[in-house]
């Protein structure tokens, strides 16, 4: 199975959005931000930049028709400021020029005159002075408070992990075209079309049906385009609709990295207590996430982090709490994971800690607490058909556990300047939104007269090979060949009130609603075949292209069958809808049954120290991931490689760091340093687990997107105990990410 | 008036020669093939060929198209993605498609343009080579793991294919339908255009670029701009009466390429590989590196090791100054206006020496340093004759380690005179705090690459207690 565009990519030939040739008249848009990361817009002077050559509007707060307001779940983010900043670089005006440069040089041309005032951006800073984006919330079971007395060994501590700059490498960007009646169309690089469409529409103060997005693909979203595509979207619809003309605004990588938000980062407080054989009773931990300056979706990501705070284990008692903290920095946002690593960062640090205090190595913790079924997380779900259990003891087949370790015992042993350690890293990661009301999905699937046939659907292909999956699951249906199918662009016109493409869920959604589309066209053909061919429809299946009666081939084969279809008025098209069922959540409460099911998977990890230069290197990693029955075994593959590197990434060698007057310090490419080819483990071995049928999911498969970036994780632990080879006596905090300037500064 | 060959298509254009080649390609020629991913040089998404003459031999280089005025690129073939598309895909292509080593796509046309770069040059097609080729290019979703695996297949492929003897490899590809049959008539085509940039007598002067184009593109894209003369003689290594000479443009990419770097400094390849990205080295000048003065300059403190000088000329009149004494203070350089490098120069060292490079950076590859050293070290045995130990990232200027040296000079290698020269080292350095690496751990960096260059070079004199 191929990848639906990579023919085109491979011939560069696939078009992004600044790839698409725009009208002849169309215009440029820059965008101006706050130079202060807190204070009042004291006054505005733009005159200088509206006479600069090739300028033609600047676009204010008050040019807004609408309302001036882009916050999704909560409404507090104003799309241009009018009288006050809360980071640096918050948009306040909008150049609209002849071309790209004029607008920017434009852009330094406006003077904006300030009021500071105090800035704030450590998270527990925040709580402190009550700057919370929504009350705290806390997910318990059992009663950590007389647990703790039955405890042989309690410790705790603090961890904190940092952010992460999305870098996809399409910076954000859309361009704005004007319909005839003042509606507007939208070439747009979102995972959420539906949330532009609402939010332009809101903006400009028009219906949705006036406003089109269009989305073909994604170069790279993460996350980071499932609601911060929104504003510069909106921006390109405003300024177009303001001068009357198209107008562009493509980001370039600098602004990118200024003006969007990352993964949150976290400060957490943890205790874990256990009995003395490893078994863990209780655990408790509090997440002071950091939100930036508006509420984005830090409050749905806070949700997750609660979700996931036990990881993989079972604690008869559990106690989390979690804050999202107002700051001074860029509204921070989704990005794969979605609070997920956060939480599970702090639980393995907790164990590392209580392996420590034991004297034994973590994974005799990890393997004593796994899932199993029957178990209750502490919301409630009930763990059913739970493999986390099998995908260790796979790995302890498969890639021998024992011995990977004895190599690093040995290694070690012989070695003084080089150490390298093993870590073991499960992820359990539970597949729906957790807001139960976006998983639902709709298609929109047409036969055409000549057997090709086009499918619609609300997901958004960014490179994790959605469309390869949509292909699949219509030419399973209709028992035709996928070459025969195409994926059409992702548009509001043709499917409605999407949900994001986001929570893993892409493939399973939407999957599941071109399934049901095919399936009335089906019905549609066979019940006309066996018209046509006078026998029962209960005996016609089409595949291989073919109609089938009895499992004989027959001569009429499908292109021929569409085209009889249509000229007996058949409808050869099909809308359809699915939701998830038998999920609920109850937010009064915290229980319920979230999640649809979990996605579970174990990696094993070598890290290798350079003791002299503090410089380190993922020697290997091994993973058994649980994939149910694969659609597409090979996309699922490229999500696991590239999930895992990123969470290297982001556990290993990013860095995001911000001055304490809220300014970005890495804002280039040439500052913040994501993996490149040498820094992939020199040796990656996947094993999908076996006999893990999955009878609920699409085909039997399994969702596959962010689980494995978790397992990243997993190289921060082996790291941190190649330190503890080298230096015994080392203090290594739970403070990711490492660089080789903390690694060196720790161990020399 | 520039001309040049764009793919099949003869372009003569006005437009001004900083404007830069991916705006070009994109905006007047609606090649969206190359993409636009950082202006920096950092992502690869936008690399593209350059084909130049060098007498009746056409070769091909892999370049940052986002740093590239085309004022460079006079007589030269450019060679986008479109224009290496053949009626069928290419077996490197069809590995991509195989492999599922392209998922967004974004990055997928920069890493086919640098690997025709490997395919077209490669001697033997070595797959660590064909890494180094995309050492430059960053993808964000694959994990690089799928690129691995469809470099692996296309490269079993290709070996199927072609002939693999040296100098006539655009031939054989051509003949396996591996690259377009226009490239056949490139060097007749290009032999008609002169490769004399336009002269121009003043103004900023431009070498590769690498450095001005990202730094300061917005001001170049209208400034007078001088082009250094690119025409084969132009880059040039030899050795004159015991010295290694060599020419102000000089890439870094054609140090690396040079036996006669290579025989000084036997392992010059591995050193040159922690510098920048394939690209970025084809087009960085020598001269470059030196003026532009940055403290943690890779090359110039390479050079500094190596005891270099720098022969300097205006007007006709010449002068020569060591390269440590052209350094007066943060960006300042002992050079007159108008006044510029002709070329570098380093004694070749007799009897026996080591030279090692250490460089340590957040990422190991294409990233600044946070501190770099270099070490030339001229030895009996265990008695150290000379020693020139050079440090970046550590004082304002690319910085020579002289207290080091002369303590180091004449004493013999063991853990204390090591340790000590740690010390020392360490106390003759002034490192500031940015978002390299904080002062403090500059300085512990610095006492722990000078461990590394000895115990690199001479760990026979040494315990491991030192570091």
């Amino acid at each position: 199975m191929k990848n639906h565009d990579a023919n085109l990519h491979v011939r560069g030939l696939s078009r992004f959005v600044d790839d698409f040739l725009a009208p002849d008249n169309t215009l440029h848009a820059a965008v101006k931000g706050s130079a202060i990361a807190h204070g009042a817009i004291m006054s505005i002077h733009h005159e200088k930049a509206e006479k600069h050559p090739g300028v033609r509007k600047i676009v204010l707060a008050k040019d807004v028709p609408g309302e001036n307001q882009i916050g999704s779940i909560i409404q507090d983010e104003q799309l241009l400021a009018d009288h006050e900043v809360h980071f640096i670089s918050q948009p306040i005006a909008i150049v609209v020029a002849e071309t790209p440069e004029q607008a920017r040089e434009a852009v330094a041309l406006i003077d904006i005159e300030y009021e500071e005032k105090p800035v704030i951006t450590d998270p527990r800073v925040a709580a402190e002075k009550g700057q919370l984006i929504a009350p705290a919330r806390t997910f318990s079971c059992g009663d950590t408070d007389t647990a703790w007395g039955k405890c042989d060994v309690v410790v705790s501590g603090t961890a904190a992990s940092g952010g992460q700059e999305h870098l996809y490498l399409e910076t954000q960007g859309c361009l704005a075209v004007l319909k005839e009646d003042g509606g507007l169309k939208l070439i747009s690089s979102t995972q959420g079309p539906t949330a532009v469409q609402r939010i332009v529409a809101r903006v400009l103060d028009l219906p949705m049906h006036k406003i089109e997005v269009d989305v073909l693909r994604l170069g790279g979203g993460f996350g980071g385009k499932e609601d911060q595509a929104t504003a510069w979207a909106t921006m390109a619809a405003l300024a177009a609709y303001r001068v009357g003309q198209p107008v562009k605004l493509v980001l370039r990588r600098h602004e990118d990295m200024l003006m969007t938000g990352k993964r949150h980062p976290y400060s957490s407080d943890f205790k874990i207590g256990l009995t003395k054989d490893g078994k863990i009773l209780a655990y408790e931990a509090i997440y002071y996430q950091n939100a930036g300056a508006a509420a984005d979706l830090s409050t749905a990501i806070l949700e997750r982090t609660l979700f996931h705070s036990t990881n993989s284990y079972f604690i008869p008692n559990v106690k989390a709490t979690a804050l999202s903290c107002r700051t001074n920095l860029p509204p921070n946002t989704a990005f794969r994971g979605f609070g997920g690593p956060q939480a599970m960062f702090v639980i393995e640090s907790a164990i590392a800690v209580a392996a420590e205090k034991m004297g034994v190595t973590p994974e005799v913790i990890q393997a004593k607490n796994l899932w199993q079924d029957g178990d209750a997380t502490p919301y409630g779900q009930i763990m059913h058909e739970c493999r986390i259990k099998s995908c260790w003891q796979e790995m302890a087949e498969k890639s021998n556990i024992k011995k990977l370790q004895q190599n690093v015992r040995e290694f070690n042993a012989n070695n003084t300047l080089v150490k390298k350690g093993f870590t073991m890293m499960p992820v359990t990661f539970g597949i729906s939104f957790t807001n139960t009301a976006l998983n639902q999905a709709g298609a929109l699937v047409h036969v055409y007269n000549d057997g090709s046939v086009s499918i619609s659907t609300g997901a958004v292909e960014m490179g994790q090979g959605v469309n390869s999956k949509l292909q699949q699951v219509a030419a399973r249906v209709l028992g035709i060949d996928a070459r025969r199918i195409r994926v059409d662009s992702t548009n509001t016109g043709r499917v409605a009130n999407t949900s994001p493409t986001a929570a893993s869920s892409g493939s399973d959604l939407n999957g599941h609603a071109t399934r049901l589309a095919c399936e009335q066209i089906q019905e549609r053909l066979q019940c006309f075949a066996s018209r046509l061919l006078d026998v029962e429809r209960s005996k016609i299946t089409f595949h291989d292209d073919k109609i089938w009666v009895d499992e004989m081939p027959q001569s009429l084969q499908w292109q021929e069958l569409t085209d009889k279809a249509y000229w007996a008025r058949v409808s050869l098209s099909a809308q359809a809808h699915y939701s998830t069922p038998n999920i609920h959540f109850d937010k009064n409460k915290e229980k319920g049954h979230p999640f649809a099911y979990y996605a579970y998977g174990v990696a094993a990890t070598v890290v290798r120290l350079d003791c002299i230069r503090g410089t380190y290197k993922v020697e290997s990693v091994d993973i058994v991931h649980d994939l149910g029955s694969s659609l597409s075994p090979k996309v699922d593959l490229g999500q696991i490689e590239g999930a895992l590197m990123q969470g290297i990434g982001w556990m290993m060698m990013e860095d995001v760091v911000f001055s304490e007057q809220g300014r970005l310090l890495a804002n280039t490419l040439s500052t913040y340093k994501i993996p490149d080819i040498y820094f992939a483990p020199e040796s990656l071995r996947v094993h999908i687990l076996e006999n893990a049928d999955h009878p609920a999911g699409l085909f039997h498969s399994k969702a596959i997107g962010e689980p494995p970036f978790m397992y990243g994780i997993g190289a921060w632990f082996a790291l941190r105990e190649a330190m503890k080879a080298y230096r015994q006596d080392v203090d290594v905090p739970f403070v990711a990410p490492f660089t080789p300037e903390s690694v060196l500064m720790r161990i020399s | 008036m520039l001309t040049f060959l764009l793919n099949q298509q003869k372009i003569e254009t006005d437009q001004h020669p900083g404007t830069v080649l991916l705006d070009f390609v994109r905006r007047d020629n609606r090649l969206f093939g190359t993409k636009e991913g950082c202006r920096e040089g950092d992502c690869g998404a936008c690399t593209v060929l350059v084909g130049q003459l060098d007498g009746e031999k056409l070769t091909y280089r892999a370049v940052n198209s986002c740093l590239l005025p085309i004022g460079s690129l006079q007589g030269k073939h450019i060679v986008t993605l479109e224009g290496l598309n053949g009626t069928e895909n290419t077996a490197l292509q069809d590995a991509f498609i195989f492999e599922h080593a392209s998922q967004c796509g974004f990055c997928t046309p920069g890493f086919i343009v640098s690997l025709t770069d490997f395919l077209l040059n490669n001697a033997d097609l070595k797959f660590e080579e064909a890494i180094a080729t995309v050492s430059g290019n960053i993808c964000r979703c694959t994990g690089y793991a799928s690129i691995r695996r469809a470099i692996d297949r296309f490269i079993i492929e290709i070996k199927n294919k072609i002939d693999l003897r040296p100098g006539i490899r655009i031939e054989q590809l051509i003949k396996a339908n591996q690259l377009p049959a226009y490239f056949a008539d490139m060097p007749a085509r290009l032999t008609q255009l002169t490769n004399r940039a336009p002269k121009a007598r003043n103004g900023k002067i431009v070498g590769g670029g690498t450095d001005l184009f990202v730094q300061q593109a917005d001001a170049l894209r209208e400034a007078s701009l001088q082009f250094v003369d690119e025409t084969p003689g132009s880059h040039q290594i030899k050795i004159d009466n015991d010295a290694c000479i060599i020419a102000a443009a000089t890439t870094m990419e054609d140090m690396r390429r040079s036996p006669i770097i290579q025989n000084i400094i036997p392992d010059f390849d591995p050193f040159a590989k922690l510098i920048a990205s394939k690209p970025i080295r084809e087009r960085a000048t020598l001269a470059g590196n030196i003026v532009n003065a940055s403290p943690i300059a890779d090359f110039t403190i390479i050079l500094l090791a190596l005891g270099a000088s720098l022969e300097l000329e205006k007007n006709g009149t010449g002068r020569i100054v060591a390269l440590h004494d052209f350094y007066l203070g943060y960006k300042q350089l002992d050079l007159q206006p108008e006044e510029k490098i002709v070329s570098i120069r380093f004694p070749v060292p007799p009897g026996d020496y080591a030279f090692h490079f250490e460089k340590v950076s957040r990422r190991t590859h294409l990233d600044i340093a946070s501190v770099n050293s270099a070490a030339f070290i001229a030895n009996e045995s265990s008695t150290i004759t000379l020693a020139r130990l050079s440090a970046g990232g550590v004082a304002p200027v690319p910085f020579l380690l002289q207290e080091t040296n002369a303590f180091l000079t004449g004493s013999t290698i063991n853990d204390t005179v090591v340790r000590q020269a740690m010390d020392i080292a360490a106390a003759e350095i002034s490192p500031i705090s940015d978002v390299r690496g904080s002062a403090d751990y500059k300085r512990t960096l610095l006492r722990q690459l000078l461990f590394a260059h000895f115990h690199a070079k001479f760990p026979q004199y040494l315990s491991t207690e030192v570091a």
